[in-house]
């Protein structure tokens, strides 16, 4: 299977690496001939008392997570689950995490260490099984997120944490100015709340970790209401209807940025610092009222059009796009791996 | 004069003109912020690391970013290496100077610049100092979580170099992980923002490949860091062990029944013993190992988890049990671990320290090897261990006056790093490779691996002059590292003044 892959690369024909091809739609449209991945599976290994599993890339994100669940732990940043098929190294190198991300951190923080094949042919391996590892520059993390666009990604280890003991929801009706000021307040109190979503006048907490503590913030936080059943799941795996839609602006942002004033509407989660926002506005006053508070916007879903015209992520200052296509040299100087996924140039 | 980069071998800068870089670079600062003068340059030789010491061209300690572009634009044009420093703690001797060089000392740039209690932010410059951090958030009920030992001294800019952690870091992560934005310089004078005061930014992210560089990809400028509330309450477990492997498996009992716990520390009895006599924390010094385990929250998270850990340790042997009834006493359990460097300065003329990590389901062999190379090298070896994420640091002690002991400590401490890798395990989880551990990259890297930590280098800094001899190493001392192995016990650098 590796040679297999290094014979493509070799060829040198741009590629487009494909999982389980459920995130087609986040980024720039893909481009290059299909390089499966989805064959190359399985758990190399899983230490629970270690607290790591090492997977290879096709490995799907199903499997991952019901091997974990046996023995009580699990992925803290909760990506998405798009499709039965998503696989360990499309969410990777996606680098999206869920709700627990404000909390527990982002996907990029759980990456111990991978293997990549890059733009030569060549095996390279990064980081490790360990908690902590400073020799070399931190490439494992680098790779996350970045789209495919460094290397072949075909084994990962990532660090895994035990379920929480206890879980709960509260819910409280206030305007959405308010709740970014309490989301923010909780935020600097010992709390266990893990994830938030405010939307449409009803703020969802959810609280997890022991017992003892999630009684207590209860008690503390007062009665609310409860959410919908599977909330958190449709939520994490963008299948509430709010999310389903055909524009959609993922905004990155201070958690205490105020609410923008653009027409349309807003889910805010991570406790006020990722908001997604259903607008028909010119890409251009989004991104602009993004950038003035300090955070950026991605064209999160949209028609092939639009991403064409505007990009899908918010173009990036002249000093740091040369050091992005010095680096994407560094690893792929032939511009195989997904050219264009992340910027027009890379 | 133009250099090209090459990491097939480390560069010659013998042909720096100093009457020349003296002069242009007091065209660009004022005058307190250039030494030149021997006895000035002296305190600059070594960080933590004393074994290896040199002296540089000249120190400059710039006073704002301004200053730092424009000592980085003067040396870039004159060709001149650059050695950027913190406080310099360190102990992998990553701000070694270049003999031929400039070492910038971030020192002046000590201002917290924003303090944002609601956002749970501060931007500060990278010469803050970890613990003022903390202690400047802390009447709002927040703190900065890494919490490295050396966090009354060490500052910001050295622990984004490093990628520091500490004893709290497998509940609350390094560095990497409470850090939202970097802005530093590159050698070239640009400057360049990694991160953003959101979660995330577009594109690459150079926030991870910026943490841990040790100072070769830019210099720092600004730092935001993230804070996180003060637990409620915090108590620490002290139990003993008459058996370090007993010792070992009690904490993979604690990570198998769902605990993180705050700190999970081990010293074994070299250690306890260095330390008990300094700092009275009230360690068992019959016992084999001690842990240190803690627990932090709402009072009836703590109860609730120390009770677990309670029950965890007596199941896996342990002989003696203690819980910190105050804060006073949690502290006094903690200075011990705390003061485990000095106190081993205390017992022994010279000590060196090594930092590995490895599975800690490994420990028991590494140790009993340990004891081994202890015979072998005829030198004693204390160990402290943060046992919850695998780290380890032998403290092997030595006398640099007597002839022959440091080769033996240096062999002794190869040979470490090199069954750390064969383990499973990193060559160093914390201290970074800095001067030290070049020769130990050849082990865990290969030779494209490292040609591609070159290129993001040059990515950055083409020229190579941004520290340039530290962190990765050429190909060429890679083959001289393989070939001394065949000769242990050869002096390894004989180029450096050594005391």
């Amino acid at each position: 299977m590796i040679d297999t892959f290094k014979a493509r690369i070799l060829d040198g024909k741009p590629l487009c690496i494909c999982g389980g091809g459920s995130k087609d739609f986040y980024g720039n449209p893909p481009q290059g001939e299909i390089l499966e991945t989805k064959a190359y599976a399985g758990i190399v290994a899983y230490e629970p008392t270690e607290l790591f599993i090492t997977a290879k890339c096709g490995t799907t994100l199903a499997e991952i997570e019901r091997t974990l669940a046996e023995r009580g732990q699990c992925l803290a940043f909760e990506p998405p689950r798009f499709s039965a098929d998503s696989t360990l190294g499309g969410v990777v190198a996606a680098g999206l995490s869920g709700p627990r991300r404000a909390s527990a951190g982002s996907l990029r923080d759980y990456v111990l260490g991978v293997k990549i094949i890059d733009g030569e042919a060549r095996e390279l391996t990064f980081g490790g099984q360990v908690m902590k590892n400073v020799a070399g520059y931190d490439v494992a993390r680098l790779i996350a997120g970045s789209l495919g666009t460094l290397g072949l990604i075909t084994e990962l280890s990532l660090k895994v944490l035990p379920r929480p003991v206890a879980e709960a929801t509260l819910c409280f009706e206030m305007p959405p100015g308010k709740a970014l000021e309490q989301l923010n307040r909780w935020a600097g109190q010992p709390l266990p709340i893990v994830a938030s979503a405010w939307q449409d006048g009803v703020l969802s907490l959810k609280l997890a970790g022991a017992r003892a503590a999630v009684e207590a913030a209860q008690q503390k936080l007062g009665a609310g209401g409860t959410a919908a059943e599977g909330f958190w799941d449709e939520l994490r795996d963008q299948r509430l209807p709010f999310l389903a839609t055909e524009t959609l602006w993922r905004l990155s942002l201070p958690s205490v940025a105020p609410m923008l004033d653009l027409p349309g509407e807003t889910l805010i989660e991570w406790g006020g610092a990722q908001r997604w926002l259903r607008s028909a506005a010119p890409a251009d006053s989004i991104r602009a009222a993004a950038e003035k508070v300090g955070g950026s916007a991605t064209a999160y879903r949209c028609d092939t059009g639009l991403k064409a015209q505007v990009g899908a992520f918010a173009p990036l200052p002249a000093p740091l796009l040369n050091l992005h296509r010095r680096v994407k040299a560094a690893f792929d100087p032939r511009g195989i791996f997904n050219p264009g996924r992340l910027y027009p140039d890379l | 004069m133009t250099r090209i980069h090459s990491h097939e071998r480390d560069q010659d800068f013998s042909d720096v003109d100093r009457a020349a870089l003296i002069a242009a670079l007091s065209a660009v600062l004022p005058t307190n912020s250039l030494l030149a003068d021997q006895e000035d340059l002296k305190p600059y030789e070594c960080d933590g690391l004393s074994a290896y010491r040199r002296l540089p061209l000249a120190v400059v300690l710039p006073e704002n970013e301004a200053q730092v572009v424009a000592v980085l634009q003067t040396c870039h044009r004159l060709g001149v290496p650059v050695v950027p420093r913190g406080a310099g703690t360190g102990l992998s001797g990553g701000v070694l100077p270049m003999e031929h060089g400039v070492v910038l000392s971030l020192a002046k740039m000590m201002h917290i610049l924003k303090f944002d209690p609601l956002a749970r932010t501060a931007v500060v410059q990278p010469g803050v100092r970890n613990l003022a951090i903390t202690e400047t958030a802390a009447p709002h009920g927040l703190y900065y979580a890494p919490d490295p030992s050396s966090q009354i001294a060490c500052t910001i800019g050295g622990n984004v170099a490093e990628n520091a952690g500490g004893v709290h870091c497998l509940k609350y992560g390094l560095t990497l992980h409470n850090v939202l934005r970097v802005r530093g310089v590159t050698m070239a004078g640009a400057i360049v923002e990694c991160g953003n005061h959101a979660l995330d930014a577009p594109g690459y992210d150079f926030l991870a490949l910026m943490i841990g560089s040790e100072g070769l990809l830019a210099v720092v400028t600004e730092v935001t860091v993230k804070l996180v509330p003060k637990p409620e309450v915090a108590r620490v477990i002290m139990a003993s062990f008459d058996d370090v492997t007993k010792a070992g498996a009690a904490v993979a009992e604690i990570i198998a029944a769902g605990i993180i716990p705050a700190g999970l520390e081990m010293m074994d009895k070299s250690a306890t013993a260095a330390v008990e006599p300094f700092v009275k924390a009230g360690y068992d010094l019959n016992a084999a190992a001690i842990l240190l385990a803690e627990s932090d929250g709402t009072p009836e998270e703590v109860a609730e988890e120390i009770a677990a850990m309670r029950a965890v340790l007596e199941k896996s042997g342990a002989t003696d049990i203690r819980v910190s009834t105050s804060d006073a006493e949690r502290l006094r359990f903690w200075a011990g671990r705390k003061a485990a460097f000095p106190a081993v300065g205390r017992i022994s003329p010279d000590y060196y320290c090594m930092d590995g990590t490895i599975p800690r389901r490994r420990l028991a062999e590494m140790l009993t090897a340990i004891a081994q190379m202890e015979k072998k090298y005829d030198l004693r070896c204390a160990n402290v261990f943060h046992a919850g994420d695998g780290n380890l640091h032998p403290l092997i002690m030595y006398d640099a006056n007597v002839a022959g002991e440091l080769e033996r400590t240096e062999a002794f401490g190869t040979e470490i790093l090199k069954l750390s890798v064969e383990l499973g395990g990193t060559i160093t989880g914390e201290h970074g490779v800095g001067f030290e551990k070049l020769g130990a990259m050849c082990v865990q890297f290969n030779s494209d691996e490292l040609a591609v930590f070159h290129r993001l280098k040059a990515a950055f800094d083409p020229q190579g002059l941004l520290n340039p001899d530290k962190a990765v190493p050429t190909l060429h001392r890679c083959a001289e590292f393989g070939r001394m192995h065949v000769h242990q016990g050869d002096l390894k650098f004989p180029e450096l003044e050594r005391f």
